[in-house]
């Protein structure tokens, strides 16, 4: 740490971090175990698909194999999260804005799928929407369509995953909302749905849309809950880490690399997406 | 406004932080004529969560317990205690009784220089402790091997001295590391922000130590936060499977951990005994949401309780 008096830092900080103890301790300590357990890890990756030329790395994520595992993965996930952003938002609707019985209970199952490891949710909802579970029989007997070990399986799964996310970045935004500016709409003859759509609408599509990418990220990765339910048919219901798994065992290091430096990209790139809009939703908060 | 700021950063798991900021504010707007939804839409909309909830959810986690005793009690705990399983559940502990402290240790420091002093390059820092929610499991578990598979950049070392860290435990351990890193960190950096420094500036002015200070002034105010998050990381950490799977190797008895066990059991047919050993998981994801209910409930009932003082 320097010792001279910074011009630019307000004198306030200046005065905090002299007096409290431990920066120089934690932060070093901080830095030295985020290298050791998440950044290097991470970068060999990286020095190993550059070790195998542009060619080489190209042909490896574009047979059509992988192209069909992307479509599957990312198409999905797109799906599950729109579908999460739908029903979420009705979710923390009724949490925030009703009183009903069973409210509490309700509100805590919404962080199940934090809290319950991915290979439970797998062979549960597997067999639930199974040919002859609860869900997928009556399903397969009034529809035909089979739920489990079809792209609408790997849906239902990423769905499971997903459904946390909406609720949880729109509620707190919802229970801060003041709701003179409704009853001004409604007073000044705004019907109701116009209320919603115009006064409410505007204030969340920011946490909307940071709920979306955040069940959109972590749809994309998901691998317990979904190999179970997937059937995991090459080209039809093969996702991207269950490929990344297959080549692996299959000791194909180079194709599995490749293919993991990609979606590494698209998470980094997702996450400087949701810091952005992290910061367009705080400050519609905050205005 | 830090706190706003801090606590909407976290990706979605800064439950306690929400609640106990919104201190109540929006309530059900009962007795407000002009904004209250008419019964069919309110009953309409209720009925819409809760169903989604159940077909997603709720249903689901029966299924567990239905599907783990439906053979009786005396298959349930037979599958509990037969020996792959007794050595699953030992080795799932051994990998937590490591993952978690050194997870907890890490949050406890990074919150600390975070939270509690400003530097260059802070939110980079924020960002980057972020990262293992953005990587697939399965990712988590590639990277390890190669490091230290036998093909990896420290292979031909450790072959030499005959050390196994991948397809072992030492690579389970470090899978499950990297997946449940973020856990307390996030859960203590928007409230220990929220919470600002001046308290520990009055205890060191008044003569305690750093260590005093950080025990008995820092700790306290956080601690149900941090209960949380410790819970979490350490659901996470028992359950984690992705990334386990990569780096164990799949040796019975001896790198299974329960969610393996369950996966093993699974695409062997036998149904019962992969419920019953997932149901082990299911109750320990309820506790933990049980807790942070009680957690939630605290924080926001004393963050109410402070709210006429402070004049918020």
């Amino acid at each position: 740490m320097n010792s001279r008096p910074t011009a630019t830092s307000p004198s306030q900080l200046w005065f905090k971090r002299r007096v409290l103890p431990g920066f120089g301790l934690t932060l070093g300590f901080t830095l030295i175990y985020l290298s050791l357990i998440v950044l290097i890890p991470l970068s060999s990756a990286f020095l190993k698909a550059s070790g195998l030329g542009w060619g080489a790395f190209f042909r490896a994520v574009s047979t059509p194999r992988v192209l069909a595992a992307y479509n599957v993965s990312f198409g999905t996930a797109l799906l599950a999260a729109a579908i999460n952003v739908v029903f979420g938002s009705i979710v923390a609707w009724t949490l925030v804005r009703y009183r009903f019985p069973g409210k509490r209970t309700l509100d805590a199952a919404v962080d199940l799928p934090f809290a319950l490891p991915t290979a439970v949710a797998g062979i549960s909802l597997a067999t639930l929407y199974g040919p002859n579970g609860w869900l997928g029989g009556p399903i397969l007997a009034l529809t035909g369509i089979k739920v489990a070990y079809t792209q609408l399986g790997i849906l239902v799964a990423l769905i499971f995953v997903g459904l946390p996310f909406v609720v949880r970045t729109v509620q707190p935004v919802l229970e801060d909302l003041d709701l003179e500016f409704e009853e001004a709409a409604a007073s000044l003859g705004a019907s109701r749905i116009q209320t919603i759509f115009r006064v409410v609408g505007p204030e969340l599509y920011a946490s909307i849309a940071t709920g979306f990418a955040l069940a959109f990220a972590r749809a994309v990765g998901e691998y317990g809950s979904v190999v179970f339910i997937a059937g995991n048919m090459p080209m039809k219901t093969e996702i991207v880490p269950l490929l990344i798994l297959i080549k692996l065992e299959q000791y194909d290091y180079r194709g599995a690399t490749a293919i993991a430096v990609i979606m590494l990209v698209i998470s980094f790139l997702l996450l400087l997406v949701i810091n952005a809009l992290q910061r367009w939703s705080n400050a519609s908060r905050i205005r | 406004m830090p706190v706003e700021s801090a606590n909407n950063r976290s990706l979605g798991f800064s439950v306690i932080t929400n609640v106990q900021i919104i201190e109540g504010r929006a309530r059900p707007p009962k007795g407000r004529p002009a904004i209250r939804d008419s019964l069919g839409i309110r009953l309409g909309l209720i009925l819409v969560a809760i169903l989604f909830l159940a077909v997603f959810v709720l249903v689901p986690l029966i299924v567990v317990f239905t599907e783990a005793l439906k053979k009786g009690l005396g298959v349930y705990f037979a599958s509990l205690t037969e020996p792959a399983a007794l050595s699953a559940i030992e080795l799932t502990l051994f990998v937590a009784a490591i993952a978690v402290p050194a997870n907890l240790f890490f949050g406890v420091a990074a919150a600390w220089a975070i939270a509690k002093f400003d530097f260059p390059g802070k939110s980079l820092l924020i960002t980057l402790i972020d990262l293992p929610f953005a990587v697939s499991p399965v990712i988590a578990g590639l990277i390890y091997i190669l490091i230290f598979g036998a093909q990896g950049w420290l292979g031909p070392f450790l072959q030499e001295h005959d050390i196994k860290i991948v397809f072992a435990v030492p690579g389970i351990v470090l899978a499950t590391i990297f997946v449940t890193f973020p856990f307390v960190a996030r859960e203590l950096i928007p409230l220990m922000q929220a919470q600002g420094s001046e308290e520990e500036q009055a205890a060191l002015s008044l003569g305690a130590s750093g260590w005093q200070t950080f025990w008995r002034v820092t700790l306290p105010n956080v601690r149900w936060g941090l209960l949380y998050g410790v819970l979490l990381c350490n659901a996470r950490a028992m359950g984690e499977f992705g990334a386990v799977s990569v780096v164990s190797g799949h040796i019975r008895g001896l790198t299974n951990t329960i969610p393996l066990h369950v996966e093993i059991l699974y695409n062997e047919y036998k149904f019962s005994a992969a419920f019953a050993v997932a149901s082990l998981l299911a109750l320990l994801s309820l506790v933990t949401l049980l807790i942070k209910s009680i957690a939630t409930w605290n924080v926001s009932a004393s963050a109410q309780l402070r709210e006429p003082s402070t004049g918020k």
